[in-house]
């Protein structure tokens, strides 16, 4: 196969991807655009086989030893792509990150020690780039995954002198870096590569649980960075194509992600340095709340005629989707106007509470975004919170100081009544009191938001 | 590849990324992260290119790893976009 032919197949599988994201524009057309993009990544993959590089013949050297370790790849990444739940999405894509980046490092290394003194200065250059940042997307994404597995704490890990540890590792790693590209040699870039592995685990643990999302975006973007960095050492223009492609879609995503929190990313990702730890036992004061009983939500939703449901991760907890669509549907029935109201950053990931809403048959126009579903809260009856609370608590409009404030919210609090199904009175992830929760026209409704809800339905269908 | 055509295609794939992107429907967010990262798996055709040209153990047995994790990305996050995307698709208005 000639070289232009090669160029021009890896060009047209980076237009497929174009389209893949292209494609993503509307729910109708999302499926087929991920198609074209498996295609071109296939078409890609395939032509790799048939056109030796220079100084290289077909078949490729160590073939069996490459269709060896793809099929060990197949072996793992089809079922755990096929058999995750939904709820655990943010898990599997942080780690699916993780392995990129690694791969995309190790691709460095091998290239650096393959090409020895004859690398040129602008490829030791990007070498370094890419072990460097694939390191830190590698064991960042490893603690991320951590974390949402809750195989650790989701609370900020904060350590004494955290601060100034962070600071010198990264002087480390830029310092040693500087030393692989004057000194060229094994050793200073093993180092860099352990040290960039440091550096990524010490980036995360700072993050709160409530940010994470935003750092596997952020990981996401950087691991697209290094797949760029390493076309222009492995002279790929499709690599180049696809890893700036997701290098840019991440960091418009984080932004968005940030915005959707209400504050910079700066401060999302450095904030935790300058925190203090939280008080732990966080000393919950006694204040009379309204609890009800299934029957007594279900009489109000029977005289609603506008209702609300408002989805957080206790939903997912609780694998309460299927009941929800089950209650909305028979509201529907009644004749009872019902909506979804999605917060950009509910759950784990944005798009989260979508994604576990459509594996339920909810149809799509009926969740609403935020700036869509806020200004019809006053002509709305009954507002039912699900496993959600920093979306919904005022204090991110009224209490200045308190650590969400400035988070654009669902403005639940402007319904005629609001129903929150809890498990507890445990504040949420960021730790704060909800004062809507003392409000006279708030129920709860405690316990597992699955068997509550099967118990309002039951409920309501006897009406 | 000549130092400016690879700023160009540079260039231009940023502003590509940006306009396409800023169009997604936030419905859709989670499976643009998830097909975004099973893009950046095609990292594979770069470790299958290293794996040819490794000479010593080291560098074979690292770029092994390599086409490993790559495989594992790529195919991965295609597999499980797809199975999110595909319940997306029964919702007609």
């Amino acid at each position: 196969m000639s070289r232009t032919l090669y160029d021009l197949i890896g060009l047209g599988a980076g237009v497929a991807f174009i389209l893949a994201l292209k494609g993503l524009s509307h729910p109708k057309t999302a499926r087929r655009g991920n198609l074209i993009g498996a295609f071109g990544a296939t078409l890609a993959t395939l032509v790799v086989f048939f056109y030796a590089n220079p100084g290289s013949s077909l078949p490729l050297n160590n073939l069996g030893w490459i269709l060896g370790a793809m099929v060990i790849g197949l072996a793992v990444g089809v079922p755990a792509a096929r058999k995750v739940e939904m709820t655990q999405m943010p898990q599997l894509v942080a780690l699916f990150n993780g392995v990129g980046g690694g791969a995309a490092a190790l691709v460095a290394i091998v290239e650096y020690l393959h090409l020895g003194a004859e690398a040129t200065t602008a490829e030791v250059i990007f070498t370094v780039f890419t072990v460097i940042v694939g390191c830190v997307s590698f064991s960042g994404s490893v603690i991320t995954f951590m974390k949402l597995q809750e195989l650790m704490t989701t609370r900020p890990v904060i350590f004494p002198a955290g601060r100034f540890i962070i600071a010198a590792t990264l002087v480390g790693v830029i310092g040693v870096g500087g030393w692989v590209v004057a000194a060229l040699g094994t050793t200073p870039l093993l180092i860099l590569a352990g040290l960039s592995l440091l550096f990524g685990v010490l980036f995360v643990l700072p993050v709160g649980g409530a940010d994470v999302p935003i750092v596997i975006s952020l990981l996401n973007a950087f691991t697209g960075l290094t797949v760029a960095a390493s076309g222009y050492v492995l002279d790929s223009v499709l690599l180049i194509i696809a890893g700036t492609l997701v290098g840019a879609s991440g960091t418009i995503l984080t932004r968005l992600m940030a915005e959707a929190m209400g504050r910079s990313l700066f401060g999302t990702l450095f904030g935790a340095f300058t925190a203090k730890p939280q008080d732990a036992s966080g000393a919950v004061e006694e204040r009379p709340v309204r609890s009800g009983s299934p029957d007594d939500v279900a009489i109000l939703l029977n005289y609603a005629r506008r209702v609300v449901i408002v989805p957080g991760f206790g939903l997912a907890v609780a694998q309460a989707q299927h009941t929800v669509r089950e209650l909305a549907d028979l509201m529907i029935s009644k004749g009872i106007d019902v909506a979804y109201g999605i917060h950009p950053v509910a759950g784990r990931m944005p798009g989260h509470m979508n994604v576990l809403l459509a594996e339920a048959n909810v149809p799509y126009y009926q969740l609403e975004e935020m700036d869509e579903i806020n200004p019809t809260f006053s002509q709305t009856d009954v507002a039912i919170v699900i496993g959600a609370n920093d979306v919904v608590n005022p204090a991110a409009e009224n209490t200045p100081g308190c650590p969400i404030y400035g988070m654009p919210i669902l403005k639940v609090s402007n319904a005629a009544n609001v129903i929150f199904l809890k498990r507890s009175m445990r504040p949420g992830f960021a730790g704060i009191e909800n004062e809507l929760l003392y409000d006279p026209k708030t129920i709860l409704l405690f316990g597992d938001a699955k068997a509550s809800l099967t118990k309002v339905v039951s409920a309501l269908k006897a009406l | 590849m000549e130092p400016i055509a690879v700023i160009s295609i540079f260039v231009l794939a940023v502003f590509v990324g940006f306009e396409v992107v800023s169009k997604v429907s936030s419905t859709l967010h989670t499976p643009l992260m998830s097909g975004a990262n099973a893009i950046h798996g095609v990292i594979l055709v770069g470790a299958i290119i290293v794996a040819d040209h490794s000479t010593t153990n080291l560098e074979l047995g690292l770029s092994v790893a390599a086409i490993v994790l790559a495989t594992i990305n790529m195919v991965g996050g295609f597999v499980v976009t797809d199975r999110m995307l595909e319940m997306f698709k029964g919702n007609k208005k």
